[in-house]
């Protein structure tokens, strides 16, 4: 069966719009191309329906009321909203943030820019499995602390935090909990009552919904949680964002959001089958693989691997009609291999080898095929040509090596 | 990140891919960079003690594309080559034959760096002493 190259395995950086997302917003740009803030007239009331109809399905699908939806940008908006926002309204109350090292860097850079302002951040550790200790949460909670940002999902890893534990311990406490819940809504079961969460960003490309449209959860009771806007202007969304609606994007994230909640146990189901395919179909044929991340508390669509002794940009480049990503520091722009992995206590040279492979709805079983035999044959000829690989071979520990880096490197 | 055309043609097609025998009294073999780096070269080059003319070379390289390119292009253009003009090989030539951009430079230092080791090693087992191994790569990481 022929399959369409290139194949794309990269479905945690972003995804396709499904063409039932794009037939949704497409007469939103046309049409009923409204400003859904125009109170007086049918151009207006059509917009603001279409807005209304789309906070009704992002909050079904996380058990949330409409009015809890705060429409943004993006997740990175959404998170610079929660964690600003709160960090603003409550300076009264305290002046401390816990979250966690592995977050994604809308958060963490959001944190060190309120370090400068005079908020003290703990980044708690992870264990090997990349999750956090319930018991170093619980210990770094002071009378100062006024929020626990802890992401539900890993972009690299896909590791899922105790989310529920976490809201239980937050609540227990008096703390405000934000999640960025990127990566896990839509693909499994998100539910902001259970877990105990107070405000969540959310995302639209990676849920097969329009990129520049993004959502917070903001909580209204039990507790309420109150914002201090980062954009200022016509007090849109309740003040709490400023900005003429998206109106197209919005609808299109609302309608991403009612297509995961009616296929995501099968769309779950399926990934997961195909990703064990993978795994197991290029893990038997290759010595020295690693999984990176717990293998129990993971998205079902995610799986990162590193192949001992091969640099991971050169296996990209062996791969190239597939799409997938490298915790290796060639192919990010800080020549730094990925802090998630260092974060895990993966060495740096295994961090150099490693491969995030997301799979998506639209992946099929012919591509996870014709993966694992791109991956098996490009490694096994890159490892033909590694001096480390020859010198394991011989018995030789690597680690215990004296290396010398290249005169002016580093 | 677009490779240029050298690049992927020495990725696809590395040239002297290969191990020679270390314990070889002619074989000097240059062993450069750092697995945390994520760039180890090996270089190894078999010397006609007589000639000084460099008759074999053979490397295996942990690393980017424009890292293995650098070597296997490293191999090719000292073939033949005396000793004294393979330590003449400056790593601006890699980068211009190759047109690597400016990320990519380390590539070409320890491809350089891998030539001047290996020809130390050769040298210390001829009995010249006035280079070291050591001396080519110089701060450790």
């Amino acid at each position: 069966m022929a399959i369409k190259l290139p194949v794309y395995f990269d479905n945690h950086a972003t995804t396709q719009v499904d063409p039932r997302v794009v037939d949704a917003m497409l007469p939103y740009f046309t049409d009923k191309f409204g400003n859904a803030a125009s109170r007086n007239h049918e151009f207006g009331w059509k917009a603001e329906e279409a807005v209304e109809n789309a906070r009704g399905q992002i909050a079904k699908l996380i058990n949330a009321t409409p009015k809890e939806i705060v429409f943004t940008s993006g997740a990175t908006e959404s998170t610079n909203l929660a964690i600003k926002g709160v960090a603003e309204m409550y300076r009264e109350k305290g002046n401390h943030i816990i979250t966690q090292v592995t977050e994604h860097k809308a958060t963490l850079d959001t944190c060190k820019r309120l370090e400068k302002y005079g908020y003290e951040v703990t980044y708690l550790p992870v264990e090997k499995d990349g999750r956090i200790s319930l018991d170093d949460l619980r210990r770094a909670i002071t009378p100062k602390t006024i929020l626990i940002s802890i992401m539900y999902a890993n972009n690299e890893i896909g590791v899922l935090q105790p989310i529920a534990e976490i809201g239980k311990i937050a609540k227990e406490k008096g703390v405000f909990f934000h999640v960025d819940a990127v990566q896990a809504v839509g693909k499994i079961p998100v539910d902001v009552q259970r877990e105990g969460i107070d405000l969540m960003s959310i995302s639209g490309h990676k849920i097969y919904g329009p990129k520049g449209v993004g959502a917070l959860y903001v909580r209204r009771k039990n507790p309420r949680v109150q914002l201090a806007a980062i954009i200022d202007g016509g007090g849109h969304e309740r003040g709490m964002r400023s900005g003429t609606l998206n109106v197209p994007g919005i609808v299109g994230l609302g309608k991403a959001c009612e297509l995961c909640q009616n296929e995501m146990a099968a769309e779950a189901e399926k990934k997961s089958r195909l990703r064990d395919r993978l795994k197991e179909s290029i893990m038997s044929r290759l010595d020295e693989t690693y999984i990176n991340g717990s293998t129990t508390h993971r998205l079902p669509n995610n799986i990162n691997i590193s192949f001992a002794y091969v640099e991971g940009e050169s296996l990209l480049m062996g791969i190239n009609d597939v799409a997938v990503s490298s915790g290796s520091a060639c192919t990010s722009a800080t020549l730094e291999p990925s802090y998630v992995l260092k974060a895990l206590g993966v060495g740096e040279d295994l961090a150099h080898t490693s491969i995030r492979f997301g799979l998506g709805r639209f992946n099929t079983q012919e591509e996870v095929d014709y993966v694992a035999d791109r991956v098996v044959e490009t490694v096994s000829r890159l490892r033909e040509l590694s001096p480390l690989y020859e010198m394991a071979k011989e018995g030789v520990d690597i680690s215990k090596m004296k290396w010398v880096a290249a005169s002016d490197s580093h | 990140m677009a490779y240029s055309d050298k690049v992927v043609d020495h990725y696809n097609n590395p040239r002297n891919v290969g191990s020679l025998d270390k314990k070889d009294p002619n074989v000097g073999t240059g062993l450069v960079g750092a697995p945390e780096c994520g760039d180890v070269m090996k270089l190894q080059m078999k010397v006609n003690p007589d000639t000084r003319v460099i008759e074999e070379a053979r490397f295996k390289t942990f690393g980017c594309g424009s890292a293995i390119a650098s070597s296997s292009l490293a191999t090719e253009w000292v073939k033949g080559k005396t000793v004294e003009e393979a330590l003449a090989i400056k790593n601006t030539d890699i980068v211009r034959e190759l047109s690597l951009p400016p990320v990519k430079i380390h590539c070409s230092v320890l491809a350089e760096d891998a030539i001047k080791a290996a020809l130390g090693d050769w040298k210390k087992k001829q009995g010249e002493a006035e280079a070291k191994p050591a001396e080519s790569a110089t701060s450790a990481h």
